[in-house]
């Protein structure tokens, strides 16, 4: 501990990052701060003994602070490697490494993996210890004090969505979800700035994944913390990352920028490839529906009448109409519901998907297709906004 | 009949449980001499086994250890021991037999114990790793404790072993319950060969229920669940 890289700290990394240089050419004028640059991969590669080819071969990578950068690729592109050699569980064969603007190889690396949180697919708690326990380990490393470790506890175990009774029971009694809650909970104990993630949602069910994607965010947007992600999905790593780096076979870096520019503007064959022949459908999932407009749709007001109906749904091109009140919605109904009624009633059946702004246009996309129509109904809390319909989203599709 | 009245009696009678020769000093003996072979047995074995498992090298060695342990049959062990003593000016009796049953006891601690922390869960050690604990505290407080039941199952294994085999030590002029076996032999005394047999027969039932209890109250408790977990089929991750 306490022994300084040898130089100073402010012109660490000594050569400018493509990422850099492009930031300083657009918008802000002046060179980006270094310090906005958490972790930095200065021509990294690495051959394992006995390997012919490298497995990571002059890697140079920014990670920006504060920032979700995903590792992507097909096995063997050397993710894993490039993840593990950032906390120096595997050791770079030339290149620097730079955390927080110091050299990794500055400190001893045990050390070093203090101040990295780290999550991997197999979990990995002690099974021989609480839960408590288990989060408890760095803390216990770095000699916090009992009083303040249970605190930190008690605080993670609330924050990761844990009931707090289980700070008592052992990890064999809890489900692969909330192991790897445990597992997200351990790594944050410390606090520290960094995370390394190698496909912690790998081993849990579908279901149990997107739920834990959706919480990672969440707690990104509290914590803020640099993290860096490896995944095969590509679909992860779009929903997760802030910046998408798509790696080769050997650690060839192919393109590495926000989602949208990878999936609007595939740098080349491969990256095309790999993003697969969806990437218009996987555009739409980062597309909010605040971005495009709604139209008002097929909407009678209650007390209206039956020829007003007949002409809206004709007008649509639907064969069902909803029941809109000021901006309330009552619900949807059909022509055979008005058989025999001189009005409009005041109810409706339930719309089975509620879209809100935030909704992307792929979640839109899945209700309308998914209730055999071709529009769906916006909603702002309760409040009504409009429908969202299929020419609409195939616009976006081909922008 | 009348043999097993006779061995009733033998128990019964006061002669054989007072003095050098009486029944409390041979059990005294033979657990002595046990638990000093056991002692040395598991500092050789168990602290080389559970550092090269850490290391997750010396696989050969482990399996040669079983195999030694295979060939060899207790009684050659004694035979081999009795000139080694002899030769280092150890004599006859207590450190012939020590030699022996501490040859005896390794194999199977070294074994158990090196294939227990050599296969301690591959993700619990790198996340270990990956949270900065130093190679000593993952041996100390992860690897270790994991081993833990199988390595105290393989120290039972060993003790039961030795306290059967400690009876053979009479033969190079040690005390202990192979006094009776042997000299019974000698006087064609059938009813003390019996007694003394089921007395190292008893002696080894107890060494194995106490060993079982102490790994009971041992084996940490998130391990048992685990173990009891696994009975259950449930897919592995892929």
């Amino acid at each position: 501990m306490g022994s300084r890289p040898p130089y100073p700290r402010s012109f660490a990394p000594a050569v400018l990052s493509p990422l850099q240089s492009l930031r300083s050419l657009g918008g802000t004028g002046r060179l980006a701060r270094v310090s906005d640059v958490m972790i930095s991969l200065r021509h990294v590669s690495k051959t394992f003994p006995g390997g012919t080819a490298p497995a990571v071969g002059d890697l140079s990578l920014d990670v920006p602070r504060g920032e979700i950068v995903v590792l992507v690729g097909p096995s063997g592109c050397g993710k894993t490697t490039t993840l593990k050699m950032i906390n120096r569980l595997i050791e770079p064969t030339s290149g620097e490494i730079y955390v927080d603007g110091e050299l990794a190889t500055s400190v001893e690396a045990h050390l070093l993996r203090r101040k990295i949180g780290y999550v991997i697919q197999q979990i990995g708690l002690f099974p021989h210890r609480t839960i408590a326990e288990n989060i408890a380990t760095v803390p216990t490393l770095v000699g916090w004090d009992e009083q303040r470790i249970a605190e930190r506890v008690t605080e993670l175990i609330e924050l990761v969505g844990l009931e707090p009774e289980m700070a008592d029971r052992y990890p064999a009694e809890l489900s692969g979800g909330q192991q790897q809650r445990v597992g997200v909970a351990r790594a944050l104990a410390a606090d520290p700035p960094v995370l390394l993630m190698d496909e912690p949602f790998g081993a849990v069910d579908p279901i149990v994944r997107s739920k834990l994607q959706e919480e990672l965010l969440a707690l990104q947007d509290r914590l803020r913390k640099t993290i860096v992600f490896v995944t095969h999905d590509i679909d992860e790593a779009i929903r997760l990352g802030n910046r998408v780096a798509i790696l080769n076979v050997g650690g060839v870096l192919e393109q590495y920028a926000s989602p949208a520019e990878i999936l609007a503007e595939p740098a080349n064959d491969f990256v095309a490839e790999f993003l697969g022949s969806d990437r218009g459908l996987k555009r739409l999932s980062l597309i909010p529906i605040s971005t495009v407009d709604l139209d008002p749709g097929p909407v009678v007001a209650p007390g209206g009448t039956v020829e007003e109906a007949r002409r809206v749904m004709e007008r649509y091109g639907t064969d069902w109409f909803a029941v809109v009140d000021g901006d309330r919605m009552l619900g949807w109904l059909t022509e055979d519901d008005l058989r025999g009624a001189a009005t409009v009633p005041r109810s409706g059946r339930r719309f089975r998907a509620w879209l809100t702004r935030s909704s992307s246009l792929r979640e839109a996309l899945d209700a309308i297709v998914s209730g055999r129509t071709t529009m769906a109904a916006v909603f702002d809390g309760d409040r009504y906004l409009g429908m969202i319909d299929v020419d609409t989203i195939s616009r976006e599709i081909v922008r | 009949m009348s043999f097993l009245a006779d061995v009733l009696a033998w128990f019964a009678d006061p002669v054989n449980w007072s003095g050098s020769g009486g029944i409390p000093n041979r059990v005294f003996e033979h657990v002595q001499l046990s638990t000093f072979a056991m002692m040395i047995a598991a500092l050789l074995g168990i602290i080389p086994a559970v550092i090269l498992g850490h290391a997750r090298r010396g696989g050969v060695l482990a399996v040669a250890a079983v195999n030694i342990a295979r060939a060899v049959p207790s009684f050659a062990i004694i035979a081999l021991a009795l000139p080694v003593s002899i030769a280092l000016g150890l004599g006859l009796g207590f450190w012939p037999t020590l030699l022996a049953l501490v040859a005896l006891a390794i194999p199977p601690m070294f074994t158990n114990a090196y294939t227990a922390v050599r296969d301690v869960d591959p993700g619990v050690v790198e996340a270990a790793r990956g949270m900065g604990m130093t190679p000593a505290g993952i041996l100390a407080k992860v690897e270790v404790p994991m081993a833990l039941p199988i390595i105290l199952a393989a120290v039972r294994v060993s003790a039961v072993q030795v306290v059967a085999t400690a009876t053979l030590g009479a033969i190079v002029a040690w005390g202990g319950l192979g006094r009776y076996v042997i000299d019974g032999f000698a006087t064609r005394n059938n009813v003390e060969v019996f007694a003394g047999g089921l007395l190292v027969a008893l002696l080894a039932v107890a060494t194995e229920v106490g060993f079982g209890v102490l790994e009971r109250l041992v084996e940490p408790r998130g391990l048992r669940m685990l173990r009891g977990q696994e009975q259950v089929v449930r897919p592995a991750p892929t």
